[in-house]
């Protein structure tokens, strides 16, 4: 068993977007107003679940393989690394994925966008990292859609993730992005990350490299967990 | 390596982040189960429907059912120490079935009070908030609980689960009047 960290890093300020921010008029209501108090790391912070194996249906890697047909969409290979902030990679966790479907409606009761459901498509994955840390999912690309935010508000194409990591310090959820999208610079979620070269990690690349030749595209998401911290707190 | 920022976990993760038996720290058959529930609330005290709530914890001896076995692993039959709470029909309430955990080391390695570390996930909330669920009826450990201590006396019951039948109540309320405590992991 490799040796595990004890404490982790603090997360450098403005990384992480703020939890006010007005031009997401969702967080009006629902951002804390009260300063956050510091946690030190003890053991609940330091530790994390075993969800293994146990989690994982036999097509939940592949969206597109869920139901009696193919989804209607341009079918893409979605994989990438998981690794900490020391370049550690995270062998064996938990990455969860959903999306809407390629017209940029999700199978979701409350999603009222009147684009058509496809009976193909629920738009949920999940997987487990490989011993060097790689995630693969087999999907089809989101479509963009309208959301009430603001007047002629649009989301990018985008995929969810959510990562459990070794440890309750390094629960990520997030959102992936495609390169080149028109639908980017006006977006209030993704311009919530103040810095642009921060954003950018968000979007993915497209892979030549990775693509199945005559079957599928392929694009390229990383994501970086914080690492050990250098010295135990205080 | 630079770390990823967050994302809202947006208003449609009930298509795949909940499990049917999310809720289950623990197999309900266990002895001394417990429900701890409540709702999540926004500034203007309404039920939030697209909440997901997360809990983590040790067992009633203080040990984990963690990946690396840290303070050594826990023993009880079924235990998972992971809750998650979440629904496509959420009303806003919350509800895991559990254990109530006992004593962990903190970060100087003293004893902290029985908890629960708690991450509370909505549209609108672009990074997780994380609480801590103490219980009202542990007035001793608590008075010596060193993260307790950080937190202004008199924000500090925000934190504290109340007895109910079968378990704990503890409401979770992002703003305003009696705005839960939440802290920088």
């Amino acid at each position: 068993m490799a040796e595990t960290p004890t404490t982790y890093e603090r997360e450098p300020a403005g990384v992480h977007p703020p939890l006010d921010f007005p031009d997401y008029r969702s967080t009006a209501l629902r951002h804390p107003r009260e300063p956050l108090v510091l946690l030190p790391h003890g053991l609940t912070e330091i530790t994390g679940p075993r969800l293994g194996p146990g989690r994982i249906g036999e097509h939940d890697g592949d969206l597109t393989a869920q139901h009696a047909g193919a989804p209607i969409g341009e079918r893409i290979i979605l994989t990438g690394h998981v690794c900490d902030t020391d370049g550690r990679p995270l062998a064996n966790t938990l990455v969860e994925v959903w999306q809407a479907n390629a017209a940029g409606r999700y199978r979701h009761r409350d999603d009222r966008w009147p684009a058509p459901l496809d009976p193909n498509f629920s738009g949920a994955g999940r997987c487990l990292t490989d011993r060097e840390g790689r995630y693969t999912f087999t999907t089809i690309k989101p479509g963009a859609y309208p959301w009430g935010n603001h007047h002629n508000a649009w989301r990018p194409a985008h995929v969810h993730f959510s990562l459990l990591g070794r440890a309750f310090a390094q629960r990520l959820v997030t959102q992936m992005y495609f390169p080149g999208d028109p639908l980017l610079a006006p977006d209030p979620i993704f311009n919530s990350i103040p810095d642009e070269r921060v954003r950018a990690r968000l979007i993915s690349r497209f892979s030549i490299e990775r693509t199945v030749p005559d079957w599928a595209g392929a694009y390229e998401f990383d994501l970086v967990l914080r690492g050990p911290g250098q010295t135990p707190f205080e | 390596m630079s770390l990823t920022p967050s994302q809202t976990v947006g208003p449609f993760f009930a298509i795949g982040l909940p499990w049917p038996d999310g809720p289950l720290v623990v197999p309900p058959d266990t002895p001394g189960a417990i429900r701890i529930g409540g709702l999540v609330l926004d500034g203007a005290g309404e039920p939030i429907a697209d909440a997901l709530v997360e809990a983590w914890q040790a067992d009633p001896q203080g040990r984990f059912a963690d990946l690396h076995g840290h303070g050594g692993g826990s023993s009880l039959p079924g235990f998972r120490g992971f809750g998650r709470c979440g629904a496509q029909d959420g009303d806003g309430s919350y509800e895991i079935v559990t254990v109530k955990p006992g004593s962990v080391a903190g970060a100087d390695g003293l004893p902290q009070a029985p908890h629960i570390d708690v991450s509370v996930f909505a549209r609108g909330l672009l990074n997780r908030c994380v609480t801590r669920i103490y219980f009202a009826d542990e007035d001793q450990a608590n008075a010596a609980d060193p993260v307790l201590a950080r937190v202004p006396a008199p924000r500090r019951a925000t934190l504290l689960a109340q007895p109910v039948d079968n378990g704990y109540r503890f409401d979770i309320r992002l703003q305003g009047e009696r705005e839960t405590v939440f802290f920088e992991v």
